[in-house]
Formats: C-alpha cells, sequence, structure tokens
C-alpha cells in the first residue's frame, strides 16, 4: 500500500483551494452551519474532529453517510480536493 | 436619502427672506442645516408606512439591509446579528419589527422604521427557525442544541414557556417546521424522534402540547398550507409525506404521496429543499422532488400525485406567485445559477433565466408584479418582472440569502 507523504494541498492551485474554501463555508455550511458549529449535520470544528480517523472523514465527504442527508461529493470532488477540505476543517481554516 | 421636518419646512420659512439680507445669518443656517442633517442620520426614524418594505439577511457578516420594494433600494444595514447561515425572519403584526433567528440561537429584534436592532437574546446554542402566533403576542424558536422549543413575549423578548423536544426514552430531538396555526397554536417537527406535536398557547403560562409520534423517519422540515388546515411534514429517512389535518387533529397523522422521496435509487441531495416555500396554485400544489430534477404536481384533494416537470437541477424552493398563475423554482449545488418559471395551466416551464451562481431564495412583491432573487455569488439582489420577465433593477448585498417582504405579517406559516 503506498502512503502519500507530501501534502495534497500542495498539488492544488490557489484558485481550487479558494474555490474549496468557499464550498465548505457555503454550502457544508447550509447543514453544518457557516461557522461549523453545527446545524442539521453535525459540528466540523477542529475540536470535534481531531480524534476521528481522517479516512473515515474523506469517506464520508466522497461517499456520504447512509441513512442521514449527508450526501456524497464524489463526482463533484476528487479524493485529493476531498482530503483538502479535511485537512482545511482540521486546521479550521476559514473560522 | 432623509430630511428632517426641519429642513421641509424651512424652505417656506419667513427667516429664509431675512437671511439674504445678512452674511452672518447664512453661516447660522448652514450650520443649523449641518446639524440637522447629521442628526437624522443616527437618531431619527422614517415617517411612513411599511407595507412595502421588506429584509434580506446577509449570512456571512451577520447582518440584514432593510428594503424599499417600491423605489428598490435598501433603506439601512443593520449589523450584529450573529450567524446568520441559515437565518428566517417573521413580523410583527403592524408591520414595524422583524424577529430574526439566527443559526448560532440568536433571537434579534429589529426596527424597520428605525432601522436598529432593539432587543437581541442568545437563546441556545443553536437554532434553526421561529414563528409568531396568530395574535402577534408570541415568538416561537425551534432549537436544534438543546433540541425544543422556546417562547417568548413578542414585545419584550421575555421567556414565556420552555417546552423541551425529549421524548418517552429520556433523548433529546433537533425541532425543524415550526409554524403558527390558527387557534394560537404552534406546529413543529422533532427530527430525530419522528414526531410532530402541537402547541396550544392560549395561555401562555400553561402551554397544552399534544404529541403525534411514529410519523415516519427523519422528518427534516415541514409546511402548513396558506388556510392554516394542513401540517404536513417530509421526510427523509423514507418516501411519503406525514400529513396532519388540523381540523381533525385527533384523526392523527396520515402517510400521503408513498413514492415522494429519493426513491429506490437514494440520489444524493447536495442541499436539503424549503417546503416552507410550497406552492399552492388553485387544486394543485408543486413541491421540490428530493434528489431528482423534477417539480411533482399533486391534487390537494385527493393528495395524490398528477404529474411531474422535468426541471433543469434538483429544487429547493418552489414558490407559487400570489395568484397562482406561475410557479418559481431555483436549484441545489451546482445548478444553482438558474431559476425557472412554470406554468401551472400548461404545467411546461415557460421560461429560464440564469441570474448567476448561488441563487438561494426568490419573494414576490405582495400582489406579485416583481420577483426579488438572491444571488450569493454575485453580492446581489436581482429584481425581474414576472409579466416580462426582465431584470429591472439590483442592488449590491453582501451575500445575500432569505428575502422577507413584510406581507408575511398577514399570512399564516410565514
Amino acid at each position: 500500500m503506498m502512503i502519500q507523504l507530501t501534502p495534497v494541498s500542495a498539488a492544488l492551485d490557489a484558485a481550487r483551494q479558494a474555490e474549496l474554501l468557499y464550498l465548505l463555508q457555503h454550502d457544508c455550511g447550509s447543514c453544518h452551519g457557516m461557522t461549523r458549529k453545527g446545524g442539521l449535520g453535525p459540528p466540523l470544528l477542529p475540536g470535534n474532529l481531531r480524534d476521528r480517523p481522517v479516512a473515515l472523514m474523506e469517506n464520508a465527504v466522497l461517499d456520504g453517510r447512509p441513512g442521514t442527508p449527508m450526501p456524497p461529493w464524489r463526482g463533484l470532488l476528487t479524493e485529493q480536493e476531498a482530503r483538502w477540505l479535511v485537512e482545511a476543517m482540521l486546521r479550521g481554516e476559514g473560522l | 436619502m432623509r430630511l428632517s421636518p426641519f429642513i421641509r419646512r424651512s424652505g417656506s420659512h419667513p427667516r429664509i427672506a431675512l437671511a439674504k439680507r445678512s452674511c452672518n445669518m447664512w453661516i447660522v443656517l448652514f450650520l443649523l442645516f449641518f446639524f440637522s442633517f447629521t442628526q437624522t442620520v443616527n437618531a431619527e426614524c422614517l415617517t411612513r408606512g411599511t407595507g412595502d418594505m421588506g429584509l434580506v439577511i446577509e449570512r456571512a457578516t451577520g447582518s440584514v439591509k432593510i428594503l424599499d420594494t417600491t423605489a428598490k433600494t435598501s433603506l439601512f444595514r443593520i449589523e450584529g446579528l450573529g450567524d446568520l447561515s441559515h437565518a428566517s425572519a417573521v413580523y410583527s403584526r403592524d408591520e414595524r419589527y422583524a424577529y430574526i433567528f439566527g443559526r448560532d440561537g440568536g433571537l434579534s429584534k429589529i426596527d424597520l422604521l428605525c432601522g436598529v436592532l432593539v432587543k437581541r437574546v442568545v437563546q441556545a446554542g443553536n437554532s434553526i427557525g421561529g414563528a409568531i402566533s396568530q395574535d402577534g403576542s408570541l415568538v416561537a424558536v425551534s432549537n436544534y442544541t438543546p433540541g425544543g422549543v422556546k417562547i417568548f413575549a413578542a414585545d419584550s423578548l421575555a421567556l414565556v414557556a420552555d417546552l423541551p423536544a425529549v421524548t418517552a426514552d429520556g433523548k433529546s430531538s433537533k425541532v425543524v417546521g415550526l409554524v403558527d396555526a390558527p387557534g394560537q397554536q404552534f406546529v413543529y417537527t422533532l427530527y430525530d424522534a419522528g414526531e410532530i406535536r402541537i402547541v396550544d398557547v392560549s395561555d401562555p403560562a400553561k402551554p397544552e402540547v399534544s404529541v403525534f409520534s411514529d410519523i415516519g423517519r427523519l422528518p427534516y422540515d415541514a409546511l402548513i398550507t396558506p388556510d392554516g388546515r394542513f401540517y404536513i411534514a417530509g421526510l427523509f429517512g423514507e418516501d411519503g409525506l406525514a400529513l396532519l389535518d388540523l381540523w381533525q387533529p385527533q384523526g392523527g397523522v396520515q402517510r400521503i404521496l408513498d413514492n415522494y422521496g429519493r426513491g429506490k435509487e437514494k440520489l444524493p441531495v447536495y442541499k436539503m429543499p424549503h417546503l416552507e416555500g410550497w406552492a399552492i396554485a388553485g387544486d394543485y400544489a408543486f413541491l421540490p422532488a428530493v434528489g431528482q430534477h423534477e417539480v411533482l404536481v399533486v391534487d390537494t384533494r385527493s393528495w395524490k400525485q398528477v404529474g411531474r416537470i422535468a426541471v433543469h437541477g434538483q429544487p429547493v424552493f418552489v414558490v407559487a406567485q400570489p395568484d397562482g398563475r406561475q410557479v418559481w423554482v431555483n436549484f441545489a449545488h451546482p445548478r444553482n445559477d438558474t431559476v425557472q418559471v412554470i406554468d401551472t395551466q400548461s404545467l411546461q416551464v415557460t421560461h429560464s433565466m440564469q441570474p448567476g451562481k448561488g441563487v438561494l431564495h426568490m419573494e414576490f412583491t405582495p400582489r406579485g408584479e416583481h420577483v426579488w432573487v438572491a444571488v450569493r455569488d454575485l453580492d446581489q439582489l436581482q429584481v425581474y418582472d414576472t409579466k416580462s420577465f426582465q431584470r429591472i433593477a439590483q442592488l449590491e448585498v453582501e451575500k445575500p440569502s432569505g428575502i422577507f417582504f413584510t406581507a408575511r405579517a398577514h399570512r399564516t406559516g410565514l
């Protein structure tokens, strides 16, 4: 199994990162709150996510959470972009 | 720009004539003008009716703009309202005050004529919406964290009643779909528990709660029909809708439209459709399909589906013009740059327009000649003529979302 050691954000250009941050704030924000304190969906603040496996969170973004309103974003987001989003949430970016 | 009464009167004041003879008098007049002007901006309130006014939420900045729908302009900006990322508003029955429900649990009362925040209470950790009672004396807020409904006096925002949404097993539930209903009642839905509750607040000191259980899994939003008779909850966890006839609540909750929902394919839903704006035109109701690129047409006499209309994307708001002649639809990410118009007689999409990315909400002027459209990514409100479909005005607004005009003050459920 290959393990990627370079931060994936290095491979996403600044314009795409800005788009993803906008998506996180506004579109994820419709259920999780623009300040990510939660709403219909759970809070996504660094303190809420720190102890969770990164792979599980990436999976939630890409494939959704069956039985809940969380949709799969695969098709709209690449795996690399999903990882960038999870990292951004863990960093508390844009808060 | 507003003029103070002093300035308006001064044009015909005899002092003007005297002043022409004296340079000093001109300076005095100039100073009077200057001070009265600066005072007006800070302290005075508008003297006008509010029937052609409204507000728009600026979701990213915790602010609202007060709107004039006749002049098509904004009159005030009010800041300091907290997290407005999913905010909504209701109006006092005199249409002077608006109550804003913020995501952070904030309940703010603002004065449209003075352009000021009158009072703000943070009443919960996380809230989703609210309603004002039939008589206008009580404002109710529905909360996610901790779940439940709190009821406040509309004048002072003093807490009057606290109704936890705790079920028999002791679990707390998020509350959605809170509306007012005739008979001084509020109706709301427990998302986690799958319950509808009615609270009669005729005596605010002794609210009477009726519980309807097992309505279905994960009810995510609800609406009340404009006549205040039927309360309908959408279910995310299964197909179908839960209907409660408030004229005969003893009959219990019925399941209608068994095929309504995501169906077997369970398509992803990128933004939850809103039921609040459910369009009812004549005998038909138009509702957003869940996950599908369709608007469904339902006969409100039988609650049976009679048609489906293919549209541009996953509908979010499906709203009828006040005359019911046309229905306007906006869409979820990533197709949220478009608005479509459905003719309610032919059941065809007759117009499509592209206001820009991030169309979040639409609101009609009271008699429906114009529709105001919030375009988040352009930081704009756009005003369209509902007959010619021409854009006739636009206003700069920071990340606009919900638009609320004062005519809502006199409509059940809004």
